[in-house]
C-alpha cells in the first residue's frame, strides 16, 4: 500500500494570476494586447471621424473607370480606356518582371563576387572588394540614377542610326543600343516550331536523366562517366536535326512582286538600289516577312517601310491598292490575288520554326524586334549590382563558416580545387548563405518602387502614382499598394524558405 | 504587425487631414507667414533667382495675397510641389494657398475637394520638338516617343489626342520638368508636351532655343489657377479677390506707379472702393481697409506681373493672346468691388 499521495490539486485563484510565475508573463501580456487593440480601435475610430468631417469615403469603385492614360511597356493588352484595375495589374507585372530579373542576376554577380573574393589571386580578390564596397555603400536610387543618365547621355539617339553614313550602326546588324533602349531581335515561330520546342524540352530532360544517370553509375559502382560533352551533345544535336529538317523542307520560295511601272526583272539589291525607300505588304506574324524583311535591310542603300496587315489576302488587295511597292508571297498564293505586277528575280525562302525580326529605323524610332527600354534597364542593372553586392558578403560569410578542415580534407583525399567549392564547400555553406539572401530579395523587390525616378510604370508608378493623382484616392491606392507589396515579400520567403528547408543540414 | 502597419499608415493620413479644418486666416495671422506651393522651379512662373529669391508670375500671386494679410510681400514661405505631391501638400493643411501651374478641373474642384480661387493665366497643352526633325503638325508625330510629366492633365489629355487620330506614341513619363528638359535634349525623347507655357518657358531655358519649335496643335483647355482647401469659404474669399483686385487694378489703370497717389482718392468709386477709400470691403473680408493697395503695391497689377515675369519682353516671350484684358479682347475679367 503506498502512502505517498499527491498533494491536493490547487484550484485556480484570480490572484495567481499576478502573484504566481507562471501566469504572471501571460497577464502582462493580455493587458499589453488590449492596450494595443484599443489603441488601433481609437486611430481607426479617429480616421473614420476626421475622413467623414472633411467628407470623404472610403471607396473603391474608382479601380473600375477608365484609367485614360497610357503605360509604355505592357505585358498584357491595356490601352487608355482600360480601368484602374488594369492598369494596377500592368504595373504589378512590369514590378514582377523587373523584380525576377533583378534577383536572378543579383543572384549571379552575388555568387561570383563572393566566390572570387575569396580567390588566392591578389588582383581578383581586391577588384571584388571594390565592387562589394563600391556598390554597397552608394543608395541604390543614386545607382538607378547614374546608370540611366549615363544610357540617356552616352548612348546615340535613334536618329544617329539614319542616312546613308549613319554616325552609328547595329551591333553585329542586329541589336540596336540607343538612348531609349536596346533593340533585340525577336524569334517569329513558324512551321514546325512547336515540334522544335517540344524536342528541346526533351533534350534538356534528357540531359537530367542521362546525369542522373551518371550520379548513380558513380556511387554505386564507381564508374565515371562523362558529364559535360554527353549532356551537350545530348541538348543541342536532337533539336539541331529537327531544325535543319524544317528549314531545309520549308516549301517553295517566295517570289517578290513589284507594281509593273516600276520596272522588274532584276534582282532585289539592284531593285532597292533603285528604289531606295522600299515600302512592303507585309504579312503580321509571318516568318517569311522576317526573311523578306532581313534580306530588303542588308541591300546596300535600302530604307524599309512596312504596311502590317492581318493576312495575306489583305495584303495583296494593300498591294492592289498602291498602297505600297512591294509584296512577298509565294507563287501558287500569288496567282489568284496579285493583278498588275512585275517580278523580281530574287527569290526568298519561306522560313524556318522560327526566324529573326530584326528591329530597323523606320520614322522616329525601331521598329520590330523588342524593346528593351532603358528605364527598365537602368532599373534592373542598378538593383542587380547594388544588391549583388550584399549577397556577395553573404556568400563570402557563408563559405568562411566552413571550417578549414573540410577543404583541407577534400583536398588530401585528392579532389580539385573547384570540385572542393561545388561538392563540399558551397553545398554546406548553403544553408548559412540562403536565409540572408531571402531578405536580400524582399530588398530588391520592395527597393524597385523607386522606378518613378526613371520613369518605369511598376506598381508604384501606376496605382501608387498616375491612378491615384488622377482620382485624389491616396488611401485606398496606398492601402492595396501595401496589400501587393505585403503579398508579394510573404511570397517570396515562402519559397525561399521552402527551398532553405530542402538544403538545410538533415539531422538524425 | 502588419495590420498595425496598415491601420498605422491610415491614421497618419487621417490625422494630417482632419487637422486641415481650422480657420486658415487665424493660422496665417498666427505663423506671421503664408505658406504658399509652387512648382519646384519653371523659370518665368515660380523659380528662385540668383540672389535665393523666388520671382515669377505665380510666385507673384503668394505674394499678392501676403501682403493683403500680413502687409509684407516677403512673409512666404514658398514650398516647393511636384505634380504628384501639391494636391496632399494642400489637403494635410501643409500649404495655405497653392499657386502651381495647376489646370482647374472639375474632378479636383469637387471630388478632391479644393476650391478654385480664379484663373490666373488661361494655357493649352502644346509639343515642342527639335527642328531638325522637320515636324510642322502634331499630326505627324506617328511612332514619335513622347516626355510627358506624370501626374497632370497632360498625361490625359495626351493620351486622348493620340487615340482620337488614331497615331501610336510612346509615352517615356517624368517626374519633373528639369528631368524632362534633359531627356528631351538629350533625344531620349522627340516631343516634349506640356501647357504651351511651360514650353515656352523652358525653351527660353536652352542653350539655343532657336533650335526648337513648338506646333501649333493645342490640344487641351488649361484654365490655370491658384486653389484652396474646401471647407474655408473666409480663405477662399480672401484668396480669389486678392487675384481680382490685380486683374481689376490692370483694368482701371492702377499700378505700382500710380497707387500712392490714387489711394488718395479719386473721382472713380469702383477705384477708390478697391484701394479703400470708400466703402467697407476690406472690414467684410475681415482685413483692414489697405490690403488691395498692398496686394498691387506688392508686384503691381494682372498685365505688370505678366509682362515682368512671362511678357513678350522677358526671354519667355509669351503674348497676352487669351490672357489680355475683356476689353482688349481677352478673358480677363474681374467681377465688380462693391
Amino acid at each position: 500500500m503506498t502512502t505517498v499521495t499527491d498533494p491536493p490539486a490547487e484550484s485556480f485563484r484570480l490572484s495567481m494570476l499576478l502573484n504566481d510565475t507562471r501566469y504572471r508573463s501571460l497577464t502582462f501580456q493580455a493587458i499589453a494586447l488590449l492596450c494595443l487593440i484599443a489603441f488601433m480601435a481609437w486611430l481607426g475610430w479617429n480616421l473614420i471621424q476626421n475622413l467623414a468631417a472633411a467628407g470623404l469615403d472610403i471607396s473603391f469603385g474608382f479601380l473600375g473607370e477608365p484609367s485614360g492614360y497610357d503605360i509604355n511597356q505592357r505585358p498584357i493588352p491595356y490601352d487608355s480606356q482600360s480601368s484602374h484595375m488594369r492598369a494596377a495589374i500592368v504595373g504589378m507585372l512590369n514590378t514582377l518582371i523587373v523584380a525576377g530579373l533583378g534577383c536572378i542576376t543579383a543572384t549571379i554577380f552575388g555568387v561570383i563576387a563572393g566566390v572570387l573574393r575569396l580567390s588566392n589571386n591578389w588582383i581578383v580578390r581586391k577588384l571584388m572588394a571594390v565592387y562589394v564596397e563600391m556598390f554597397r555603400n552608394v543608395p541604390v536610387l543614386i545607382w538607378i540614377l547614374i546608370i540611366f543618365s549615363i544610357m540617356s547621355v552616352a548612348l546615340p539617339a535613334p536618329s544617329a542610326f539614319r542616312g546613308a553614313e549613319p554616325d552609328s550602326s547595329m551591333l553585329f546588324g542586329l541589336i540596336a543600343l540607343t538612348n531609349r533602349g536596346v533593340y533585340v531581335p525577336n524569334a517569329i515561330p513558324g512551321a514546325g516550331a512547336m515540334v522544335v520546342t517540344a524536342v528541346f524540352l526533351l533534350s534538356l530532360v534528357g540531359v537530367w536523366a542521362y546525369r542522373r544517370y551518371a550520379t548513380k553509375k558513380l556511387y554505386d559502382t564507381g564508374q565515371l562517366l562523362p558529364m559535360g560533352w554527353p549532356s551537350l551533345v545530348i541538348l543541342i544535336v536532337p533539336t539541331l536535326l529537327v531544325w535543319m529538317f524544317f528549314t531545309l523542307g520549308s516549301g517553295t520560295p517566295n517570289r517578290i512582286y513589284v507594281p509593273s511601272d516600276l520596272g522588274g526583272d532584276v534582282s532585289l539589291e539592284e531593285y532597292a538600289a533603285e528604289q531606295g525607300t522600299i515600302n512592303l505588304c507585309s504579312v503580321a506574324g509571318e516568318p517569311s516577312m522576317a526573311v523578306a524583311k532581313r534580306r530588303i535591310l542588308r541591300a546596300e542603300g535600302a530604307t524599309l517601310r512596312s504596311e502590317t496587315y492581318p493576312n495575306a489576302q489583305a495584303a495583296a488587295k494593300g498591294f492592289a491598292d498602291g498602297n505600297c511597292d512591294m509584296l512577298v508571297l509565294p507563287e501558287e498564293a500569288a496567282a489568284s490575288l496579285v493583278g498588275q505586277s512585275a517580278e523580281l528575280t530574287t527569290h526568298l525562302r519561306r522560313g524556318g520554326p522560327f526566324e529573326l525580326e530584326v528591329p530597323y529605323l523606320a520614322g522616329f524610332n525601331f521598329t520590330d524586334g523588342v524593346q528593351v527600354r532603358g528605364s527598365l534597364i537602368a532599373l534592373w542593372f542598378a538593383l542587380a549590382v547594388y544588391t549583388g553586392a550584399f549577397i556577395a558578403e553573404n556568400v563570402r560569410a557563408g563559405i568562411m563558416a566552413i571550417s578549414r578542415g573540410q577543404s583541407e580534407a577534400a583536398a588530401a583525399l585528392g579532389l580539385r580545387p573547384r570540385r572542393i567549392m561545388s561538392l563540399v564547400i558551397l553545398p554546406q555553406a548553403l544553408r548559412v548563405i540562403i536565409p540572408p539572401v531571402i531578405s536580400q530579395y524582399l530588398n530588391l523587390t520592395k527597393n524597385s518602387s523607386l522606378a518613378i525616378a526613371v520613369g518605369y510604370m511598376d506598381l508604384t508608378g501606376t496605382l501608387g502614382g498616375i491612378t491615384l493623382n488622377q482620382t485624389g484616392r491616396a488611401i485606398e491606392s496606398v492601402f492595396l499598394l501595401m496589400l501587393f507589396y505585403l503579398a508579394i515579400s510573404l511570397a517570396i520567403s515562402g519559397v525561399m524558405n521552402a527551398y532553405n528547408n530542402a538544403v538545410r543540414l538533415k539531422e538524425r | 504587425m502588419k495590420t498595425t502597419l496598415i491601420l498605422g499608415t491610415l491614421t497618419a493620413v487621417g490625422l494630417t487631414a482632419g487637422a486641415a479644418a481650422a480657420a486658415t486666416l487665424d493660422d496665417v495671422k498666427d505663423r506671421g507667414k503664408l505658406n504658399c506651393g509652387v512648382t519646384t522651379g519653371l523659370v518665368g512662373f515660380a523659380a528662385p533667382d540668383a540672389n535665393g529669391e523666388w520671382q515669377g508670375f505665380d510666385v507673384a500671386v503668394c505674394r499678392a495675397v501676403a501682403a493683403a494679410v500680413l502687409g509684407d510681400p516677403m512673409a512666404v514661405e514658398f514650398v516647393p510641389t511636384t505634380g504628384k505631391t501639391r494636391f496632399t501638400a494642400l489637403a494635410s493643411g501643409e500649404i495655405d494657398l497653392l499657386a502651381r501651374n495647376t489646370t482647374w478641373t472639375f474632378s479636383r474642384d469637387v471630388d478632391l475637394k479644393f476650391e478654385f480661387v480664379g484663373i490666373n493665366y488661361y494655357d493649352g497643352q502644346g509639343f515642342m520638338v527639335p527642328k531638325a526633325l522637320g515636324v510642322s503638325s502634331a499630326k505627324e508625330l506617328d511612332g514619335a516617343t513622347v516626355c510627358i510629366q506624370t501626374g497632370t492633365t497632360t498625361e490625359l489629355n495626351l493620351a486622348d489626342f493620340f487615340r482620337v487620330n488614331n497615331i501610336n506614341y510612346e509615352p517615356v513619363p517624368i517626374e519633373t520638368n528639369a528631368e524632362a528638359q534633359q531627356q528631351y535634349l538629350a533625344g531620349a525623347c522627340d516631343v516634349y508636351t506640356t501647357d504651351a507655357s511651360g514650353l515656352a518657358a523652358t525653351r527660353a531655358a536652352f542653350e539655343d532655343p532657336s533650335a526648337h519649335v513648338i506646333l501649333p496643335e493645342i490640344i487641351s483647355k488649361e484654365p490655370l489657377g491658384p486653389l484652396v482647401r474646401h471647407g474655408d469659404n473666409d480663405w477662399g474669399d480672401i484668396a480669389r479677390w486678392t487675384l481680382n483686385a490685380l486683374i481689376a487694378a490692370e483694368e482701371y489703370g492702377i499700378t505700382s506707379a500710380n497707387i500712392d497717389e490714387l489711394a488718395n482718392g479719386t473721382n472713380n468709386p469702383e477705384i477708390n472702393r478697391i484701394l479703400g477709400t470708400e466703402g467697407n470691403l476690406g472690414e467684410m473680408l475681415g482685413l483692414d481697409a489697405d490690403w488691395a493697395k498692398r496686394a498691387i503695391k506688392a508686384n503691381g497689377n494682372y498685365g505688370e506681373i505678366f509682362a515682368k515675369n512671362i511678357g513678350e519682353s522677358t526671354p519667355i516671350g509669351l503674348s497676352r493672346g487669351l490672357n489680355a484684358q475683356w476689353t482688349n479682347g481677352g478673358l480677363m475679367y474681374s467681377p465688380p468691388f462693391r
